[in-house]
């Protein structure tokens, strides 16, 4: 794969009219790579994850994922894309309290066909491995409710949904912050691994400056973007 | 669309508790509403069977239905008589076939007693053109027989033979008993499910008699015809209304039901308008249960979006949510009503005379489904549309 797993040149947006939340001259991420993103909250890094992710239309600019120009796509379009091509973990709350953790993992073959054709041999075949890579027991009992999880449990059962059919980019948003120190380096180390092993490019975004060293590459959310939203607030 | 229907399903089942309410709030809506209307198309049904083979009912000049209520549903009074005479014109005349006579007047512990003749029990009709049949014993042969209905049979635990005294007037309770003219039980009628099952019916020289009126009837309260011929039942009928000699009513007893049930109709249909409103209420009581999980779901709603669900997914999601729900609710509903007809239909068959059909769940069951289950998924348009643009504005944040 050669294409750049994120290309963004000049993308600016704003919510409102005159307030910027992104100005970003440039910024990529390369296959396989691994990115640090720090930035305090209200820096615009969830805005700029919406953009690349395909939730967000971008405003000005042109956001690039895996060769695929978002701004070309209609907002079903983005949708289908990001199904197909994008794992996400969220902060905390990753998992939907009614399904077991197996249909947790599930999840995304239900909604893509691409993710469902490329999970080998199969998709459950496939999240019971993932799983147990990432330390939850399967075998006692798959059906197992979400809700008997601990935390660090249940952002490990995100991150085997995310990474469930190969997707080529996995976007972490805080991943860590619900976790305490040993299970924040337990989680990380298995994610990385994780996403190696699948050669999925990884954008991870933090305030936790503690945990960059681990990456290919780290960096301020400053250096990229000119918008200071923060600074506008206050 | 077809991953969602698992998701919704469980997703209700996870909030099962006040779900199983909703369920319940539309289930009770739906039994009234398929109790209201079996209750109103057996009444109907039962209203119509209650004569049928008789061409016109002949009464003193009175309205058509004030003349079908007393002569066919012993309800009220008759204003004046018919004479014996015009009685025995009609019945002479070669156009008819029969006559019935009725008199009426005289009550047994608050059933009526109707004075008429044999003619009667070979050409009195109801239902179908079923005929009257005897469960025990035989027509009055004298003016001390008597034969009761079924429901008098029952209620009053009479078998033949028994004595019985009537009573002048109608009331239950009544100070001129014609004591010094006891009746014999002689016969009693097969149910069935018309007036006919309330009345003690006794000969007219009985009633003639306790009423010291002399030998032969002077008048009867109203007769029933029959006729050889349809063609000339309206000439009959047009005759009888412009007759000289006394001023009479003649009905075509279908038409005059038809009018009566036009009036009947109103009460009816505001029963069914009010059962109408309670299914309502059960569905705008989901769409509260409904839109107040929107906000705390609106992070199951990011989650599912991440994963690569579009917001048309989670507008579909919504709307199927409260069809599963309606559909629970209304199959619920319409088992249960089906369940507590077939168990009141002796009751009501007994008790009011309503003859219900009950073949369960019809083709009415299988369109009050659609029709609520369609109304639910249009109330389910407005949660939906909501969460749609939730999940629009809110992408992949979770706002709490």
């Amino acid at each position: 794969m050669t294409e750049l797993a994120i290309d963004i040149e000049g993308l600016t947006f704003a919510w409102s009219e005159n307030r910027p939340v992104l100005d970003i001259p440039h910024f990529e991420v390369r296959p396989g790579e691994r990115v640090f993103l720090r930035g305090p909250s209200g820096s615009g890094k969830s805005t700029l994850l919406g953009i690349v992710s395909g939730v967000l239309a971008a405003g000005r600019g042109r956001v690039c994922v895996l060769g695929e120009d978002l701004g070309l796509l209609s907002g079903g379009r983005r949708d289908e894309f990001r199904a197909a091509h994008i794992g996400l973990v969220f902060q905390m709350f990753n998992l939907l309290p009614y399904l077991s953790v197996m249909d947790n993992v599930l999840l995304p073959a239900r909604f893509s066909a691409v993710r469902r054709g490329r999970a080998q041999p199969d998709p459950a075949t496939e999240a019971r491995r993932l799983l147990d890579e990432l330390g939850i027991a399967t075998t006692r009992s798959p059906a197992r409710l979400v809700t008997e999880l601990s935390i660090g449990q249940q952002q490990r059962v995100a991150v085997a949904r995310a990474l469930l059919g190969r997707p080529e980019l996995v976007i972490a948003d805080e991943p860590t912050s619900a976790l305490d120190s040993d299970a924040r380096d337990g989680f990380l180390r298995l994610l990385m691994a994780e996403c190696s092993a699948t050669g999925a490019a990884l954008l991870f975004v933090s305030h936790d400056t503690a945990l960059g060293g681990l990456f290919d590459r780290q960096l301020s959310i400053d250096d990229i973007n000119r918008a200071r939203p923060q600074l506008e607030q206050s | 669309m077809k991953p969602l229907v698992g998701l919704a399903a469980r997703s209700l089942w996870n909030r099962r508790g006040s779900a199983a309410l909703t369920v319940f709030a539309i289930a009770i809506s739906v039994m009234l509403l398929v109790g209201v209307e079996t209750v109103r198309i057996g009444a109907r049904e039962s209203f119509a069977r209650t004569i049928s083979g008789t061409d016109l009912i002949v009464g003193a000049r009175s309205g058509p239905i004030n003349l079908l209520l007393y002569s066919v549903f012993r309800i009220g009074d008759a204003t004046t008589n018919v004479s014996w005479q015009s009685f025995e014109l009609v019945s002479r005349h070669p156009d008819v076939a029969w006559t019935i006579p009725i008199s009426l007047g005289d009550s047994h512990r608050g059933y009526r007693v109707m004075g008429t003749n044999g003619d009667y029990f070979r050409h009195y009709r109801y239902g179908n053109r079923q005929a009257l049949a005897f469960a025990a014993g035989m027509a009055f042969e004298d003016a001390h027989d008597a034969v009761i209905g079924a429901e008098v049979a029952r209620q009053l635990g009479y078998g033949i033979g028994d004595e019985i005294t009537i009573a002048h007037g109608i009331g239950e309770v009544s100070f001129a008993e014609h004591g010094d003219h006891p009746f014999r039980i002689a016969g009693i009628l097969e149910p069935t499910g018309t007036p006919v099952d309330r009345t003690v019916h006794v000969s007219l020289d009985a009633i003639a008699k306790i009423h010291k009126l002399g030998p032969g009837p002077a008048g009867i309260t109203a007769f029933l015809v029959g006729m050889r011929s349809k063609d000339s039942l309206l000439q009959m009928q047009r005759a009888l209304n412009e007759y000289r000699a006394e001023p009479l009513t003649a009905v075509i007893p279908g038409v005059a039901l038809q009018q009566l049930w036009q009036i009947v109709g109103v009460a009816d249909r505001a029963l069914f308008l009010v059962a109408t409103f309670v299914v309502l209420a059960g569905l705008i009581g989901m769409l509260t249960s409904i839109l107040t999980s929107l906000r705390e779901r609106r992070r199951e709603m990011a989650i599912l979006r991440s994963v690569g669900a579009r917001p048309i997914h989670v507008f579909a999601l919504l709307l199927l949510e409260a069809g599963l729900l309606a559909l629970a609710g209304v199959v619920l509903g319409i088992t249960a009503a089906h369940a507590a007809l077939a168990s009141m239909t002796r009751l009501l068959a007994g008790r009011f005379g309503l003859f219900m059909e009950t073949g369960g769940p019809g083709v009415y069951d299988l369109l009050l489904a659609g029709a609520v289950v369609g109304a639910a998924i249009l109330a389910g348009l407005v949660p939906a549309w909501l969460a749609y643009r939730n999940s629009l504005a809110d992408g992949l944040t979770i706002r709490t």
